[in-house]
């Protein structure tokens, strides 16, 4: 059952399965865990951002190509349901048109784009998406009339997904993880009262109806991504990575599948849009197309692990944690320091992209394979020498079948 | 090569029709060049078509001056330095220091000698900044990933978000105007009694960056024509292994290339932010694209390629601009999309790619 849910392909490590179990707690029950309303929204995109980020692997990690213009079909998908509730008013066959656009206009982008990299050189290809990227982002900002520009459009969803909708009459218990901790630390004797004062009220909203909605998508898309990475088709795609030159003469039309990877990653990328728009409902060209979005995909992805699939989930829940409690953290450093000159400047809140800067270019140095397959590393490690003696090759052998090799390619 | 293999097979072109087809096939650039500077006179009148034509020139040199940096790092090594874009930043920021800061009074003095010291020590402190950071980033960051691109866009990405955030730390998060020096503000009028152009208005610092960029432009074609070191650039572009086994290191002339390309988006940077007359961190990451596409167009490697690319960007950005200015950046992109379908190598491919 397990086995036919991860396709085979399990975390391999203890401290990532715990991590992941971890995750998928947090957002299964999200909103009965975390009172505050930003702890909702982060959860949200967390599970977005998943779907987002582990598409991207599907191009980075497993067949090293390199696209800047993720964040361009996120923004399409964005945009077409923003852009067709604007026009149509808010109904589900609304968005059924929207989610259908955005799909033919993904297909139809990324399959230009596809044929342009045909003509080119890999390397072009990051080149070419990036220039591609930033022109449809000017284009948004230039036809305000149709896209609101700069200002951006608000969405305004269906009742069921709104904030006034009420699924069941009654209130829910929620038990808040925060509050509890806290207390737990700060006045143990008095754990009955720390567990009622944890206990919270939690209104069934069509907000928590989309939360639901964005968490099983996530879950599905991961699950389908997976298993499309372990059939036959993944299969390729590595073969691809590896050694192109090989995979072609082996008779795959490497062409073609890299083309389908890209079609493949655009789709899903405007799917996770359209919920965007539908979550967050309000897009502009800053929170859907910009290029800082598009590095933190980038960031996201590998500090995660490129090519493990997983590592979009480690990932993508690191950074926007980060995003939203690290600046929280840095102020609280910048607090001790403040009134030294430079020091001040460097962990002022504002700073943490920064850091955050600094740790990607470590890890692309130090762990190229992010966190999941560092953890992976560590976890063989373990298990050779608890094995040792024949056990240690076969294991290797398993794991150079499955495993990236640290080849590098020119 | 297969250029002059075409020549070599090729009888002498007969007839307008295949003199001017084999125009277009060898010699690209200049076709190009003719057609993008001769249809927008159909569409607007010549003195505006004038005017247009130096800022687009003017512009185009600048973006020359930002790109041939990274094209000669691709060429010579095969790294793509994506925070190539951050040094642009940093020469603009560090060029703006001594010209507002440092030396504001000599620029805004109005003589000529004063401001020529103000613009020349705002120049150089650009290109030393650039230039030594570049020596930095070359030997902590990019020398650990030769030969794998992957890792390169990476790594360039992640030290250009670095330097950008340093930016910020130093200068702070908001933006600094640059006033361009008094000398150079205004516009030079044509006299009205020129038949068809007479009444012509070009702005002093578009007509200054022209001069200055042909002289970059000519200068940097010396030292690759005919110095020893520009002998052993072309050669490398051609073929890396061969100069190394002729025992020449390779990896020093390298470094000395990625310092000289990093002084020089500095300069280009210093020179961008007194035309646009304001600066922010990100203007980096904006000109990049331009960059991008001009390298692309250029192909990878070709200083020439590089040259021709930057002035065809620069024109189209005008003239665009001037007709349908929501389409401006499109046109761009739109330019290098349809040069990749016609040629995938770009303009003046170099061999190796």
């Amino acid at each position: 059952m397990l086995n036919a849910i991860l396709s085979g392909d399990y975390p391999r490590s203890r401290v990532l399965t715990a991590v992941l179990l971890v995750i998928l707690i947090c957002l299964a029950l999200g909103p009965f865990l975390f009172p505050s309303t930003r702890a909702f929204t982060t959860l949200g995109m967390i599970c977005i951002f998943i779907v987002v980020v582990a598409s991207y692997d599907v191009m980075l990690g497993y067949t090293h190509i390199v696209s800047f213009a993720h964040t361009m079909f996120f923004g399409i998908g964005a945009y077409a349901v923003a852009m067709v509730i604007a026009s149509m008013g808010s109904s589900f066959g609304a968005i059924g048109l929207g989610v259908l656009a955005a799909v033919l206009a993904a297909t139809a982008l990324a399959l230009l784009l596809g044929l342009l990299s045909l003509r080119v050189k890999a390397i072009f290809f990051a080149l070419v998406t990036l220039a591609v990227a930033f022109a449809f982002m000017t284009l948004v900002n230039q036809l305000y009339t149709v896209t609101g520009g700069e200002d951006g459009l608000r969405v305004r969803v269906p009742r069921e997904i709104g904030p006034a909708f009420r699924l069941i009459e009654n209130d829910l218990y929620g038990f808040s993880i925060t509050t509890f901790l806290g207390g737990l630390f700060t006045q143990p004797w008095n754990l009955g009262e720390v567990i009622r004062e944890s206990v919270y009220s939690v209104r069934v909203t069509g907000r928590v109806v989309m939360y639901y909605v964005c968490f099983f998508f996530g879950l599905t898309m991961f699950l389908l991504m997976l298993r499309m990475m372990n059939s036959p088709f993944g299969r390729v795609l590595q073969a691809i990575r590896e050694n192109e030159f090989r995979a072609e003469a082996l008779g795959y039309k490497t062409v073609y599948y890299r083309t389908a990877t890209v079609v493949l990653a655009a789709v899903l990328t405007a799917l996770a849009g359209v919920l965007f728009a539908l979550f967050n409902r309000y897009v502009n060209p800053e929170n859907t197309l910009d290029f800082e979005l598009m590095v933190f995909i980038l960031l996201m992805c590998v500090i995660g692990g490129m090519g493990t699939m997983y590592g979009a989930v480690v990932g993508a829940a690191l950074f926007l944690l980060a995003e939203n409690y690290l600046q929280d953290l840095l102020a609280v450093l910048g607090g001790y320091v403040e009134g030294v000159p430079l020091v001040s400047g460097l962990v002022g809140p504002e700073r943490w992209l920064l850091w955050f800067g600094v740790l990607f270019v470590l890890s692309v140095y130090f762990f190229p394979k992010g966190i999941v397959g560092q953890l992976r590393l560590w976890a063989d490690e373990r298990r050779r020498r608890a094995a040792g003696g024949d056990e240690d090759q076969s294991d290797r052998l398993q794991q150079g079948a499955t495993q990236p090799a640290e080849q590098p390619k020119g | 090569m297969s250029a002059q293999d075409d020549i070599l097979d090729q009888e002498t072109p007969q007839g307008f029709r295949q003199r001017f087809a084999d125009f277009r096939e060898n010699r690209p650039h200049l076709f190009l060049l003719a057609v993008m500077v001769l249809v927008p006179l159909f569409f607007m009148n010549p003195v505006t078509w004038l005017s247009l034509t130096i800022s687009g020139l003017a512009m185009g040199l600048m973006l020359f001056i930002m790109a041939s940096g990274m094209t000669l790092t691709f060429g010579l090594m095969g790294v793509l330095n994506l925070g190539h874009g951050a040094f642009i930043s940093l020469g603009a920021f560090a060029g703006a220091t001594v010209v507002v800061f440092w030396m504001g009074g000599h620029a805004g003095s109005g003589t000529l000698g004063m401001t020529l010291i103000a613009l020349l020590a705002a120049f150089i402190f650009a290109m030393a900044v650039a230039g030594s950071l570049g020596l930095l980033f070359e030997r902590f960051v990019i020398r650990p990933v030769y030969g794998d691109h992957l890792k390169q866009i990476l790594v360039t990405v992640g030290g250009a978000i670095i330097i950008m955030e340093m930016i910020h730390v130093i200068w702070g998060p908001n933006e600094i105007p640059v006033p361009r020096p008094d000398l150079l503000r205004g516009a030079m009028i044509l006299d009205d009694t020129v038949p068809l152009i007479g009444g012509v208005a070009v702005e002093t610092y578009r007509l200054a960056a022209v001069l200055l960029g042909l002289a970059v432009y000519a200068a940097m074609v010396w030292v690759i024509e005919r110095t020893k070191a520009g002998i052993l650039i072309r050669a490398g572009v051609e073929n890396t292994e061969m100069v190394e086994v002729l025992g020449y290191r390779i990896k020093l002339l390298f470094l000395g290339v990625f310092v000289a390309g990093s002084a020089l988006a500095g300069l280009g940077g210093a020179m961008w932010s007194m035309y646009q007359e304001i600066i922010t961190a990100h203007m980096g990451e904006t000109l990049m694209i331009s960059v991008i596409v001009v390298i692309i167009l250029g192909g990878l490697g070709s200083i020439k390629g590089c040259f021709y690319g930057a002035i065809l960007v620069g024109l189209i950005n005008l003239y665009i601009g001037y007709l349908a200015p929501t389409f401006a950046a499109i046109a761009t992109v739109g330019l290098m999309v349809g040069i990749l379908m016609w040629r995938p190598q770009g303009l003046i491919p170099v061999i190796k790619v």
